[in-house]
């Protein structure tokens, strides 16, 4: 399970610690937001103790008209030992009582320039990205013409030096041998190398080469919206292979389900070629062209058409 | 499917000459093998895979190995990483 620690917040987005140094390192679990309004009225049968709490202005000039004590109470409530942080929004000012009880309880709490709506949202963002399901794959991701496409297969089956051919066609490498990927969202995900291979490829007899400074910074992306996957295996004379293109096959990567075409390996048939070509029919059907259907369709045509002769 | 909790004894840890030397190892078999570390998994056959998760020495490794000679492949590599010089 991934988790993000208030430390990092802290460094994302420059926020300044006003107490409760000893609690950085608390960890945050989920990307949802609390606005503790109710709770600082005094309901706390829900209180999300385990989210981020920002307090904005609403909050803050209802707790200024609190009487002491009260006030004092309920900020003691919000800062419990799982809270991972209170962040005070607009440089507002940090009240006394809740000073004292991140003092004892050692809740860090942080302020901002930004305004609520703002920073809630940046923060939803940013945690979202970072606590997504993630998974590695073994594979090559490249960008061929703006298209995603993940070159899976068996090692030595030639994947990396299909990426190279492709990057010397002028696309993108992403990540070689090893791809991250995240679920970024119900329908998105998103493929990125681990970073201490990133930029590099190998190839074997040549061994470990640096893509980014042999063919320049146009030939990397650090990372990239996986829209297909290539399926790379040694050519089986027994099995059946696709050869109309009219239906499409999917495998299923975290939650999302992405189209896979699954191609025969052989020599003298150049696989940089063929999987530029898939890349770009992809985009064709992306736009409601499809090849196959509409040969299909026009062979219907003709065979009703002769029936018709006949009679 | 065989899976075994490792830990990596080597002294340098994986560093580039030995992580080549493990995905050889790991290339002679047939099977399938992964190695997970801290949650992460990576193809024990692509040397940018091993390399990617930085192994240490002193690292809780798990490798699981799947295929006809999956007991001989992890025997092999097991020792390979439980090597002390």
């Amino acid at each position: 399970m991934a988790k993000v620690h208030t430390k990092e917040l802290i460094d994302k987005f420059q926020l300044e610690l006003v107490s409760g140094e000893e609690g950085i390192h608390r960890t945050i679990t989920t990307s949802d937001i609390s606005r503790p309004g109710l709770e600082v009225a005094g309901y706390f049968t829900y209180y999300p103790a385990e989210r981020i709490q920002l307090l904005g202005k609403t909050e803050l000039t209802f707790i200024s008209e609190m009487s002491a004590e009260l006030r004092k109470e309920r900020l003691a409530q919000l800062c419990t030992d799982e809270t991972p942080g209170i962040i005070i929004s607009r440089d507002l000012e940090v009240p006394n009582e809740l000073l004292l009880a991140s003092q004892a309880s050692g809740v860090p709490i942080m302020r901002t320039k930004m305004t609520t709506t703002r920073l809630s949202s940046r923060l939803t963002n940013y945690l979202e990205s970072r606590l997504a399901p993630m998974t590695a794959v073994h594979g090559v991701l490249v960008d061929i013409y703006g298209i995603g496409v993940l070159i899976k297969g068996d090692s030595g089956v030639g994947k990396s030096e299909t990426a190279l051919e492709l990057v010397k066609r002028g696309h993108r490498l992403v990540a070689d041998d090893s791809v991250e990927i995240r679920q970024q969202d119900e329908e998105t995900l998103v493929g990125s190398p681990p970073e201490l291979i990133q930029h590099l490829l190998e190839i074997r007899g040549l061994g470990i080469i640096n893509v980014m400074t042999l063919f320049g910074a146009g030939a990397i992306r650090n990372y990239k919206k996986i829209s297909l996957i290539i399926h790379l295996e040694t050519w089986d004379s027994k099995k059946v292979y696709d050869r109309l293109g009219l239906d499409e096959e999917t495998m299923r990567i975290l939650e999302t389900d992405v189209p896979i075409l699954t191609l025969p390996v052989r020599p003298g048939r150049n696989l940089a070629v063929i999987i530029e070509v898939a890349a770009m029919n992809f985009r064709l059907k992306r736009m409601g062209m499809n090849a196959a259907q509409q040969f299909n369709d026009r062979l219907t045509d003709a065979i009703s058409a002769s029936d018709e002769e006949v009679f | 499917m065989i899976e075994k909790k490792v830990t990596v004894l080597l002294k340098t840890g994986l560093q580039a000459r030995p992580a080549a030397l493990f995905v050889q190892e790991a290339n002679r078999y047939s099977s399938t093998v992964f190695v997970e570390k801290d949650g992460k998994k990576a193809n024990a056959k692509s040397i940018m895979g091993i390399m990617s998760l930085a192994i240490r020495s002193g690292a809780d490794l798990t490798i699981s190995v799947d295929g006809h000679d999956e007991a001989e492949a992890m025997k092999a590599l097991e020792a390979f990483i439980t090597e002390q010089e």
